[in-house]
């Protein structure tokens, strides 16, 4: 890479030719002020505010919008010299921060944005002093209807058009754009619809003003009252890294953390707008069935029903089913105690999805997230990632942006906000290419770092099994198991499943899977046990946070629900037992890439709710079977002797095994089904038991999901 | 400049097809523009559409956008940019007076009053016959006949209150009107009266054609001094603070 030299405010550095000089003066310690530019996306160039003295240029220099490769040394051969806090700049940005603010209005004290507002930050620093030297009228600009997340402001608008950028840019969704010119620029959604992109709300953090603000979150609190945690993101396997905000008990807004390999900065609308789910229907106390109907009862009374039905029965007909948004602690607590209790009848897959277990690359998104870049052909099966990780699907969009990647989409045809060879709902497709005679095989057999992306809509099929057989066929055959090592280091894994619940990978490699019993048998699945507990082989399940499947026809089965939502799960319970949501609790989450991130508490559970590990340990002792660890420390170190990557936090699994032998006993050969494939997320807002909580996701699904199905399924 | 915004939707036609003319002039100049640069026939296609139609319409925005395989919004930016698209419906005959300083100067206020007084009291307001419509605009490069205004793609020049109600009168009785100065004795930009210069007639015979050969020589500028440093930027002026509640 070239490097040319700069003297940046007397300090010689080098720079990289490509980078601005906004980023080179940053590099050699100088701050730079700036509105429009982002890192993230194209340089605009229009708010003037970072103009730097270019010593012997005839202007201030707008130094985002000017490349280190511009900048020619001195006559005399000496680097160029750059002044960023010379009077000369200093006047100059001063200037700008005048006309802002001329038609800025005054209004901070009634701003969402006051406190956290890059203008306000700013004209602490560029503007002039207590005095002003304009007494016409300000401009106003009518308020756009941006949707149920965004409200607008637009009086307060400068222009950066940053949320035009990104909604072009990132989202793909080309749905902002500034109208008009000059003074009456306004910004605006085409004919003022709701922005549809699942990536909206960021348009919110990325406003450096108060023009663009959260609807849900409006006039709700200030910055500097609120405690921030930094967390793990539930809502998808994606693993996206947050900053909860709470005020006392109540999470008030949950915003991105950066976080280069996963999230970049951005989270979808379910992760940040989902918060408001965390204060209703919450079980905030046990309950006991009696005659029929549910009352309150103490944790002692709940334990003593439990353990007197659990004495009642056998390990034969006992179930427990892990659901989406469990953290590691509570599964390896629930699958210790029903270890002791000797149940084989476990399962985290309430999907169905038809993967086994077996080595860890065979279930994970091994390609990783940030290994997407790499990759040049992209075979997408049975999945919508623009629903099924919203935050993926951005990296494959700046991927197709940056360089073209190939994308071939098996399954219902959606508008994934990049260009894809739609191949149909017919899953035959898949056999075609495993033999070479579709097109796309070529295509994928060329590239040098192919993909596949198995998604729900293929797995949790009856043929599920059948599919990830040939898609390891197909894996093998093109080339998508590359040398060992990460990307980064020259090695490749295009095989890939995209998990949508949170827990399924931790679930997975803590082995909650049906088990072998000891007269032989095999456990039973979910689909097995709802069968079983219809026809009354299954008389106890123990449901922890499972709402996804068909919790309705259990028969006469006796139904515990571990559980922070009132939801389906708890509305067929006989008992429930009151447990945290995943801002209440520390606990660890493993992504689809099988990266070990860890939540922190951010609030306290509700009432008598406990952490769920806590209440799986308390009622083990009911039970007569003691769990051998008493605090959560004990607990993560058996987790850790249990399954060893549990130690590791933060860090992807680097690819290793290339062996046939691991590639070739994947799925199970068999003929597949002539349904087509479908969609497994029929309501991106709707997905968990917080979501469906969330007055804000309910309004969005309405208007987003229901009021414009064309819109999704375009 | 005011806010442009679409005409309200009561307005707004059910649709819009190019004519197959139009539609076939549109292929050929979508095919000029690169593979992939399509789009950089948006103003080219809108301004063929306002020709048509005489105004742009929302319907018109989205056929075009999806001629050019463009967002909508892209189009209506274009659309709103551009104060030459009239984003609401025109007269037949759109009358543009320019009111810029020259032609303020020399009398647009009678001009803009013979519109007012003959065509509607509001600009851009169609009138009761539907065949004229009128809008003030900015300065349309012809001051030195001015004042003037704009009917279609011809300049009428060097009116005056009177002149400009008789023409109005005359296009709404049918008759045809005379581009270029309405003053009687004019032709182009001469000087009233007639030239003044450039009145030898050996320059219009080919007598003089390459007898110009003669450069006044030019003293030579040296480069140290071309290039001699001048008052550094950050000299010039320094930045002084006023006091608190200074008047400004």
């Amino acid at each position: 890479m070239a490097l040319r030299k700069l003297i940046v405010d007397g300090k010689e550095i080098e720079a990289e030719e490509t980078i601005t000089l906004l980023q080179a003066c940053e590099q050699a310690g100088a701050e730079i002020p700036r509105f429009c530019f982002h890192e993230r996306l194209s340089v605009a160039g229009n708010c003037r505010m970072c103009l730097v003295e270019w010593v012997g240029a005839p202007k201030p220099q707008a130094s985002c919008a000017l490349q280190v490769k511009d900048i020619f040394p001195n006559k005399d051969g000496t680097p160029a010299k750059i002044n960023t806090a010379s009077p000369y700049a200093l006047k100059a940005r001063q200037g700008v921060m005048e006309f802002l603010l001329i038609n800025h209005p005054l209004d901070c004290p009634i701003c969402d944005q006051g406190g956290e507002c890059d203008l306000q930050d700013q004209a602490m620093g560029y503007g002039r002093a207590a005095f002003h030297r304009f007494n016409e009228n300000k401009r106003a600009v009518e308020d756009k209807y941006m949707g149920p997340l965004v409200a607008t402001i637009m009086t307060r608008c400068i222009a950066c058009t940053r949320c035009v950028r990104f909604a072009t840019e990132v989202a793909g969704v080309p749905d902002l754009g500034a109208t008009g010119r000059g003074e009456d620029v306004e910004i605006t959604s085409y004919l003022e619809k709701a922005f549809a992109s699942e990536l909206s709300g960021n348009v919110v953090d990325l406003c450096p003003v108060g023009a663009l603000t959260s609807k849900p979150y409006a006039f709700n609190a200030r910055p500097w009252e609120l405690k921030k945690t930094e967390s793990v993101d539930v809502m998808d396997a994606q693993g996206v890294n947050i900053r909860v905000d709470t005020r006392g008990p109540q999470v008030m807004r949950v915003l991105p953390r950066l976080n280069e390999d996963v999230n970049e900065e951005w989270i979808s609308d379910k992760a940040r707008h989902a918060c408001d789910g965390l204060m209703r229907q919450r079980l905030d106390r046990p309950y006991v069935r009696v005659n029929g109907k549910l009352k309150p009862a103490t944790w002692n009374e709940a334990f003593a029903v439990i353990a007197a039905k659990v004495r009642e029965t056998t390990p034969a007909k006992m179930a427990a089913i892990v659901g989406d948004l469990a953290a590691a602690e509570e599964i390896k607590a629930l699958k210790d105690l029903m270890g002791a209790l000797r149940v084989t009848n476990l399962d985290c897959r309430q999907d169905g999805a038809k993967i086994a277990g077996g080595p860890r690359q065979t279930y994970l998104f091994n390609s990783t997230i940030a290994g997407v870049e790499a990759a040049d052909a992209i075979l997408l099966v049975g999945t919508n990632p623009r629903w099924d990780a919203p935050v993926l699907n951005a990296r494959i969009r700046k991927t197709w942006l940056a360089g073209g990647v190939k994308v071939a989409n098996l399954g219902p045809a959606v508008e994934l906000t990049y260009p894809a060879l739609q191949l149909g709902t017919d899953i035959a497709m898949l056999e075609q290419i495993a033999d070479g005679s579709h097109d796309f095989a070529k295509v994928l057999g060329d590239a040098k770092r192919p993909m596949i992306v198995l998604g729900s809509g293929a797995l949790t099929r009856s043929d599920g099994a059948a599919i990830l057989k040939l898609a390891a066929k197909i894996a093998s055959d093109t080339g998508m198991i590359g040398p060992a090592g990460s990307h980064a280091d020259g090695g490749w894994n295009g095989f890939n499943i995209l998990h949508t619940a949170a827990s399924r990978v931790a679930a997975l490699d803590l082995g909650f899977l049906p088990g072998v019993s000891s007269d032989g048998s095999g456990g039973r699945d979910v689909a097995g046990i709802v069968d079983g507990a219809q026809k009354g082989e299954i008389d106890f399940i123990y449901l922890l946070g499972a709402d996804e499947f068909d919790v309705a026809h259990l028969g006469r089965a006796f139904v515990v629900y571990q559980g922070s939502h009132g939801d389906a799960g708890a509305h067929h319970a006989d008992v429930i037992l009151p447990g945290a949501a995943y801002t209440e609790k520390d606990g660890l989450y493993v992504n689809f890439e099988g990266r070990v991130q860890r939540g922190r508490r951010a609030t306290f559970p509700p009432g008598e709710a406990k952490e769920d590990w806590a209440i799986l340990r308390a009622l083990s002792e009911a039970l007569g079977v003691k769990l051998p660890y008493d605090d959560r420390a004990a607990l993560l170190k058996a987790l850790e002797t249990d399954v060893t990557h549990f130690a590791t936090l933060n860090d992807a699994p680097v690819h290793a095994d290339t062996s046939a032998a691991t590639w070739g006993g994947i799925g199970e050969a068999g003929p597949l089904d002539t349904a087509p494939v479908t969609a497994a997320i029929t309501d991106y807002y709707l997905t968990n038991p917080i979501a469906r909580a969330s007055e804000t996701m309910a309004k969005c699904s309405q208007e987003l999901v229901h009021g414009a199905t064309k819109m999704a399924a375009e | 400049m005011s806010l442009r915004r679409l005409a309200p939707p009561e307005i707004q036609p059910a649709s819009f097809a190019f004519s197959a003319e139009n539609a076939e002039w549109a292929q050929a100049t979508i095919a000029k523009y690169p593979q992939g640069r399509q789009a950089s026939a948006v103003i080219s296609l809108l301004w063929r559409g306002q020709e048509q139609e005489g105004w742009v319409s929302h319907p018109m925005i989205e056929s075009i956008a999806r001629m050019l395989n463009m967002p909508f919004i892209r189009v209506l930016e274009v659309a709103t940019f551009y104060t030459m698209f009239n984003l609401e419906p025109v007269g037949t005959y759109l009358v543009q007076v320019c009111t810029t300083t020259p032609c303020w100067l020399r009398g647009s206020d009678d001009v803009v009053a013979a519109c007012k007084k003959h065509i509607h009291p509001h600009e851009k307001t169609v009138s009761e016959d539907g065949k004229f419509s009128w809008m003030e605009v900015e300065c349309l490069g012809a001051c030195v006949n001015a004042p003037m205004l704009q009917i279609g793609s011809d300049f009428y020049e060097d009116l005056d209150g009177p002149t400009t109600e008789r023409m109005i009168e005359d296009l709404r009785a049918g008759k045809e009107i005379k581009p270029g100065p309405q003053n009687y004795g004019r032709v182009s930009s001469e000087p009233e009266g007639g030239a003044l210069s450039l009145t030898d007639p050996s320059l219009y015979d080919g007598s003089v054609i390459g007898q110009y050969h003669e450069q006044v020589p030019q003293p030579a500028n040296t480069d140290a001094e071309a290039k001699a440093p001048t008052q550094a930027a950050s000299d010039r002026e320094a930045p002084i603070q006023k006091p608190p509640g200074a008047a400004t």
